[in-house]
C-alpha cells in the first residue's frame, strides 16, 4: 500500500439509518465516483437491518469490481449475544479488510486478520499504535478529538505498512450510549422504537435554548450538529502524512463533497464559500484539528 | 464482595477506611487520572500516609491511571506507572492499551485492572486484554443490562467490578467527546469532563443561564436547582420540545440489585465520587458496608432499608436515583 503521494479518499460507513433502496442508490453512485476506499456496514445500532450481511457483501463485490477497496465496518458498541454473532461473521469474512470500532472487534481480529481501527477505538499514542500493529493493524483512523500535532506524531510513529486516516468531512461521532436518544425524543422505549431513525436521514438536531445548532441525535449515537471539514486544511493534512481522508456520508450531495476533495487534491479550484455552505447547512467546524474546541469554526 | 470507595483526598481516604471500605482508589495530582480537578488527588507523601492508614485496616489502595496519553505527554503517564509501582500500591486502574502494555512490560508484578474508561463491554474484549496485558480485573461500562453483565461475568477470564452508586455517565465511558467538543478538554485527554474553568453562570431576565465553553447548556427559572453542568445533563431543543434530551440529573444506585450482583459473581462494587466531600464518602461507604454485609448474611431476605435509601438519596445528584442501564426500560 502506498505511503507517498496524494492521500486516497474514503467513504466512511453510513452512520444514520437509511432504507435499503437509498443505500443501494448511494453505493451505485459511489461506484461511479472518485473515492478509492469504501467502508460498508452498520456501526451504530444493531436493530437497523436495512441490508443483510450477504447483501452488504453483494454491494462490496460490485464496488471491488469497479476498482474500489472495500472495508467492512463493525458496531461501535457491542453488547448482546446477537451483536457478537454478527460481529464474528464480519471478522471471519476471510475476504475483506475489517474496520474494528470497539475492543471486541479488535479482540476477534488480533493476530488473525489484518484490520483498521475506526475513530471509536482509542489510538491516542505511539505505544498503542505499535502494539496494535503487531496484532495486524493496517490503518488507524485518528480519534476525532485529537489534533494535527498528535496526528503528525502518530503518523511518524507508524511502522511500515500502517497508514493514518483522518476524519476529513462530516458530522463528528462524539458519544455512544446504552440509551437511544431518538426513541427518547419520541417518548418510546428503545426496545419498541418503531425505527424512528428512518425519519431522520441526517439525524435529529438538538439546538441550545438560544437556537444554536449543537448536537445531532442518531439513535444511541450523539454526533456534532456542525460538519467537520478539513477541506481548507488539505496542505497541512498532506504535509503531516495522511494516507486516507474520510468523508462521512450525508443524505444529500455526498458526491459533490467527494468531487470537491478530488478536485482540491488535483490542484483544481476549491469550492467558494457559498457552495461549501450549501453542503453543510448547519455550519462547518475544524477545531479539533487545530487543538481547539471541536465546535470551533474554520478560520475565514 | 469488595467495596471499592473513592478517595479524592486524604480525609476522604480516612473516611472510607473508617467506614468499612475494602479498597480505596485515588489518583495523582495531574491529568493521568479521570478526576483531574483543582484541589483533588494525592502527592506521593500523601499516598504513603494513605497506604499506612489503609494497610493498618487491611484496606487495599488502587491508583487510577485511566486517561489517554498522547505522544507529547506520554512520558508523564509512563512516569506515573513507575511511581505507582515504587509506592507499592495494590493495583493500577488503566484504560489506555499503550499504558497497559508499558505497565505489563516494566512492572509485570504490579496488578492491573481495566478502568471503566477502557470501554470493554464483552468477554471477548476482556479475554484479549487478559491474554495480551495480563489484566486481573475489569470495571464494566455503565451501559450493560443485568443480563449482559451476567453473560460477561460467566465467560470473562478476569474478575468483574461494577459501579454501585454515584454520578451516572449515560455515555459509554472512555469514548465520550461531548466535553471536548464544547471546551477542547475531555476526560480522555485532560482527566476532566466539562472542566470548571469553562463554566459560566449568569443571571438574566429569562432565568439563570449555564454555559460551558460558551455553549448554552441550560436556562432555569429562579428556585430550580442546578447540578454540575455536564453537557449530557443539559436541556436542549429538539423539534418543538425543550427537555433533557440525553439524561436528567440523577445518580446511579444499584443497592436493591445487590443480591443479583452477588449471585452472578461480581467481585467488587465501586462507589463513584472522588470529587465529593469526605462526608459523602463516609455516608455512602457506611451505607453500602451495611447493605453488603446484610446481603452476604441473608441474600434471600435482603431489601434496602429506608434509612439507607434516605442517606443515599440525600447525596444523589438531582436527589433521584436510577438502576441505569442495568434495568432495561431505562435504556
Amino acid at each position: 500500500m502506498s505511503t507517498t503521494g496524494a492521500p486516497r479518499l474514503a467513504i466512511g460507513p453510513v452512520l444514520t439509518y437509511w432504507p435499503a433502496e437509498q443505500l443501494r442508490t448511494f453505493y451505485a453512485s459511489v461506484a461511479d465516483g472518485p473515492a478509492d476506499i469504501v467502508y460498508l456496514g452498520e456501526t451504530v445500532c444493531a436493530k437497523r437491518r436495512a441490508l443483510r450481511f450477504d447483501e452488504w457483501v453483494e454491494i462490496a463485490e460490485h464496488l471491488v469490481a469497479r476498482g474500489k477497496e472495500v472495508v467492512l465496518s463493525t458496531l461501535a458498541l457491542v453488547e448482546a449475544e446477537s451483536e457478537r454473532k454478527t460481529l464474528r461473521q464480519i471478522c471471519e469474512n476471510g475476504r475483506f479488510l475489517v474496520e474494528a470500532n470497539d475492543l471486541t472487534a479488535v479482540a476477534l481480529l488480533a493476530g488473525r486478520a489484518p484490520f483498521v481501527t475506526g475513530p471509536t477505538v482509542n489510538v491516542y499514542n505511539a505505544r498503542t499504535l505499535q502494539r496494535l500493529a503487531k496484532e495486524g493493524l493496517r490503518r488507524f483512523v485518528l480519534p476525532v478529538e485529537l489534533s494535527r500535532e498528535t496526528f503528525g506524531a502518530l503518523r511518524a510513529a507508524c511502522p511500515d505498512g500502517v497508514e493514518g486516516e483522518v476524519w476529513a468531512w462530516g458530522r463528528l461521532p462524539l458519544a455512544l450510549s446504552a440509551r437511544c436518544f431518538t426513541a427518547r425524543a419520541h417518548n418510546l422505549p428503545k426496545d419498541d422504537c418503531a425505527f424512528r431513525c428512518l425519519d431522520y436521514p441526517d439525524g435529529l438536531l438538538a439546538r441550545t435554548q438560544e437556537g444554536q445548532p449543537f448536537l445531532t441525535l442518531n439513535g444511541i449515537q450523539t454526533q456534532s450538529a456542525q460538519t467537520h471539514s478539513l477541506l481548507g486544511d488539505l496542505d497541512d493534512v498532506i504535509a503531516l502524512g495522511a494516507d486516507v481522508l474520510r468523508i462521512s456520508p450525508q443524505s444529500r450531495q455526498t458526491e459533490v463533497v467527494v468531487q470537491a476533495f478530488a478536485d482540491a487534491l488535483a490542484g483544481r479550484t476549491p469550492l467558494d464559500g457559498p457552495a461549501l455552505a450549501r453542503l453543510a447547512p448547519l455550519g462547518l467546524c475544524d477545531g479539533y484539528w487545530r487543538g481547539a474546541p471541536g465546535i470551533a469554526a474554520p478560520a475565514a | 464482595m469488595e467495596l471499592v470507595c473513592p478517595a479524592g483526598s486524604l480525609p476522604a481516604l480516612k473516611a472510607a477506611v473508617e467506614a468499612g471500605a475494602n479498597a480505596v482508589y485515588l489518583g495523582f495530582r495531574d491529568a493521568t487520572n479521570a478526576r483531574h480537578f483543582p484541589g483533588l488527588n494525592f502527592t506521593d507523601a500523601q499516598i504513603d500516609e494513605g497506604l499506612r492508614l489503609a494497610r493498618a485496616r487491611g484496606v487495599k489502595v488502587y491508583v487510577a491511571l485511566n486517561t489517554y496519553p498522547q505522544p507529547h505527554n506520554w512520558a508523564q503517564w509512563a512516569a506515573a506507572v513507575d511511581r505507582a509501582a515504587a509506592l507499592g500500591v495494590d493495583a493500577i486502574i488503566v484504560a489506555d492499551l499503550g499504558v497497559l502494555d508499558y505497565a505489563a512490560d516494566r512492572h509485570p508484578d504490579l496488578p492491573r485492572h481495566l478502568s471503566v474508561q477502557g470501554s470493554a463491554t464483552t468477554c471477548e474484549a476482556l479475554a484479549f486484554l487478559h491474554a495480551r496485558f495480563g489484566i486481573r480485573r475489569a470495571v464494566l461500562p455503565r451501559v450493560l443490562s443485568l443480563a449482559q453483565v451476567r453473560q460477561v461475568v460467566a465467560h470473562s477470564p478476569v474478575s468483574i467490578e461494577v459501579f454501585g452508586f454515584g454520578s451516572l455517565c449515560v455515555m459509554v465511558e472512555g469514548r465520550c467527546l461531548l466535553s471536548s467538543y464544547a471546551t477542547g478538554k475531555s476526560p480522555n485527554t485532560c482527566g476532566a469532563c466539562s472542566p470548571a474553568e469553562f463554566v459560566r453562570w449568569e443571571e438574566t431576565p429569562a432565568g439563570r443561564t449555564t454555559r460551558l465553553g460558551g455553549v448554552l447548556i441550560d436556562r432555569r427559572a429562579a428556585g430550580e436547582t442546578a447540578g454540575y453542568p455536564t453537557l449530557c445533563k443539559g436541556r436542549y431543543r429538539v423539534g418543538d420540545s425543550t427537555y433533557y434530551a440525553i439524561e436528567e440529573p440523577t445518580s446511579l444506585n444499584t443497592l436493591a440489585l445487590l443480591p443479583e450482583l452477588m449471585a452472578l459473581g461480581v467481585v467488587a462494587v465501586k462507589i463513584e465520587g472522588r470529587q465529593r466531600s469526605p462526608a459523602y464518602v463516609r455516608d455512602v461507604t457506611t451505607t453500602w458496608r451495611r447493605a453488603i454485609d446484610a446481603c452476604a448474611r441473608d441474600a434471600a431476605h435482603f431489601a434496602p432499608r429506608p434509612e439507607w435509601l434516605a442517606t443515599l438519596g440525600k447525596v444523589s445528584e438531582g436527589a433521584q436515583t436510577t438502576f441505569g442501564a442495568l434495568h432495561r426500560p431505562w435504556q
